[in-house]
């Protein structure tokens, strides 16, 4: 049976005014406003939200989990990304409080994805050192692996073949809860507190995973007002906030390369900034970098569409909340690695599948022929890009007409020219129409007076039609 | 001429190339790579195709008056032909060393001039043929060999 490709990012078609905003902005070209209403194209959707951001109108929304699913579970562990510690400011505020709040919204457990990013910065940094390819690239962020596997499929060996933090920390906590309450690992459900519908696509659809250790994502900005409220009442406790500050700077743009402290590196945030840097990586540039961070949101994950804060603020909110912890990796984690390493704890399970939506066809004549179709009908349209047709550019319109997905008409510049002269062939022919039918007359000389009314009612005509069009 | 169809079915394109323009310096081969990946052309060929694009481009660019970029496509190769109005390489042997670079202190200071250009073009081709000489313009012409899928 063929499973429907899952997305987390979704239409509310009721909301959608059909107005084209989002459209421009989508950096794999996957919306498309057909009949006065949006549409996410399947394939292309890489789920990194940037419509969620755009849409003024709350078209756009990310499906993802709620509390109801703890039920199912007999011990349920939370998973806070490290950008959800962002989230809160105050004097008297704590991670181990934040983490407490958890607890008491109904977790049995807390396990900090701070802690496994520390795991991953460490394998990563051996497997930097292991490898020859440069430059390397981070597989943390699930829409940017997703946009190099749409846009970029020459890249796919460049991504670095480990796990990302959530992943491993939902493995690690629940290994724990099994060997400490002799649990059955399908008792157990471990939940990812998230920042963006990236990660819940990757939940629910693992890219080089069989099956994921992590069995929902509950939205930041879901949990945020039920912690705000519990938040002042609770006390530190002690033990429960592990991580580093190495580790929960992962949460904002940088902060990965810093933990993984490459010989050469580089962070690049915000999705179209990532397009550039992967394009100058494709024509051979950055091959003397040895490790690229690359986060969709700006800001990094502070900045995920799921977040309640200013991803500046956020990143301030970080800063305080860090400034008592160690700098340094826990010596325990580093031993864990050590141990785990080698029997490839770590790695992804499967390959990077390329999928690339820029292929015209699978058959390779056939693709020619189609490119040189849309060379011509990109040749017909006026090249404006005013997505007044409902996609993204006049380059990507000639794309769907030669798929077979829209015509030229739906170009209001080429239907202008068309209704004109369409208008002036019915003027031409009302012309010509035989006297025989309007009049008892057969002389041509008799005509012209007959037709002449007629004539201007035309001309009238085409005129509102051309306003119309403005 | 683009004839169409069949397994001989090939595509051409041409870009012109203005010297010293660093602003647009690249874009031809970002528009051979995009053709390339419409046709469908395997990722690693394509990789291979867009730096030997690349680097002849910004040779042309950097190095002489100007000229032009072709790229023909057929069912089983790419091929680029790159070609410029002078002034020449002296010494064709010696600029196809790794390192070696006429390329002024301005240049290099903006991350161009590794000596790396030539050398990098030759790896990523099955076939490579230079001509020039002192006062007459460069011809550069690689082929890449490539399969179509079934
Ligand atoms: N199109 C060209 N016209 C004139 N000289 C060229 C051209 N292409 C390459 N050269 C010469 O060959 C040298 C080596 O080229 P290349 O390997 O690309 O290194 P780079 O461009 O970094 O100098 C250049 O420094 C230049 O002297
Ligand atoms: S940067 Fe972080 S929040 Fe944004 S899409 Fe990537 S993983 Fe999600
Ligand atoms: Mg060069």
């Amino acid at each position: 049976m063929v499973q429907p490709y899952f997305h987390s990012v979704t239409l509310e078609t009721d909301n959608c005014k059909g107005c084209t905003i989002c459209i421009k902005r989508c950096p794999t070209e996957a919306i498309r406003v057909r009949g006065g209403k949006a549409r996410i194209l399947e394939l292309r959707c890489i789920d990194c939200g940037e419509c969620i951001r755009t849409c003024p109108n709350h078209a756009k929304r990310a499906i993802a989990d709620d509390f109801s699913l703890l039920d199912k579970y007999a011990y349920t562990i939370a998973l806070p990304a490290p950008s959800f510690y962002g989230q809160f400011a105050g004097q008297d505020v704590s991670i181990s409080k934040i983490l407490q709040s958890l607890l008491t919204l109904g977790f049995n457990a807390v396990y900090e994805v701070a802690e496994a990013a520390e795991h991953v910065s460490l394998a990563t940094r051996r497997y930097i050192e292991n490898s020859s390819k440069r430059p390397l690239i981070s597989s943390s962020c699930p829409a940017i692996v997703r946009l190099i596997q749409v846009r970029f499929p020459d890249l796919i060996d460049h991504l670095i073949p480990i796990q990302a933090p959530v992943d491993i920390a939902a493995r690690l906590g629940k290994e724990a809860v099994m060997r400490k309450q002799g649990l059955r690992r399908e008792d157990i459900g471990a939940f990812f507190i998230t920042p963006c519908p990236a990660k819940v696509t990757a939940i629910k659809q693992p890219i080089g995973l069989g099956n994921s250790w992590v069995d929902g994502a509950i939205p930041i900005a879901d949990v945020y007002a039920k912690v705000l409220r519990i938040l002042p009442y609770l006390e530190d406790v002690p033990g429960l906030q592990q991580a580093s500050a190495v580790g929960v700077c992962w949460g904002r743009a940088a902060g990965e390369e810093e933990a993984i402290r490459a010989p050469s590196h580089v962070a690049v945030d915000g999705i179209h900034a990532v397009i550039d840097v992967l394009e100058e990586i494709e024509i051979g540039k950055f091959h003397d970098i040895d490790f690229i961070e690359c986060q969709a949101c700006r800001g990094g994950c502070v900045g995920g569409p799921l977040t309640v804060q200013n991803a500046f603020l956020a990143r301030v909110n970080m800063e305080n909340l860090t400034r008592e912890l160690s700098p340094e990796i826990n010596p325990t984690v580093e031993k864990q690695v050590e141990e785990n390493w080698g029997a490839g704890f770590y790695n992804l399970e499967a390959d990077i599948e390329p999928r690339s939506i820029l292929k015209l066809d699978d058959d390779f004549s056939r693709a020619i022929e189609k490119m040189e179709l849309l060379e011509k009908t990109v040749g017909s349209l006026p090249g404006l890009d005013c997505g007044s047709c409902g996609s993204p550019s006049c380059q990507a319109l000639a794309e769907d007409i030669v798929q077979g997905l829209a015509s030229e008409g739906d170009c209001v510049f080429v239907l202008r020219d068309g209704v004109q002269s369409l208008a002036e062939e019915l003027l031409e022919l009302a012309r010509r129409v035989p006297g025989s039918i309007s009049s008892k007359t057969d002389t041509d000389e008799e005509e012209p007076p007959k037709e002449s009314p007629k004539e201007s009612g035309e001309v009238d005509r085409r005129d509102t039609t051309d306003q119309a069009a403005q | 001429m683009p004839a169409v169809g069949g397994l001989d079915a090939l595509i051409s394109v041409t870009y012109d190339i203005v010297a010293n323009d660093f602003v647009r310096a690249g874009e031809a081969a970002s528009k051979i790579k995009r053709l390339l990946q419409q046709l469908g052309v395997e990722p690693g060929i394509i990789r291979r195709a867009a730096i030997a694009a690349y680097e002849a481009e910004m040779n042309v660019v950097i190095h002489s008056y100007g000229g032009r970029i072709a790229a023909n496509i057929t069912a089983d190769s790419i091929e680029i032909l790159c070609e410029d109005s002078g002034p020449g390489i002296p010494d064709i042997e010696k600029a196809l060393q790794e390192g070696y670079s006429t390329a002024s202190e301005d240049i290099r200071e903006m991350g161009f001039g590794a000596g790396m250009g030539l050398p990098n073009i030759r790896r990523s081709a099955e076939e490579f043929s230079i001509e020039s000489a002192c006062g007459q313009g460069t011809r550069l012409k690689v082929k890449i060999l490539h399969k179509v899928g079934d």
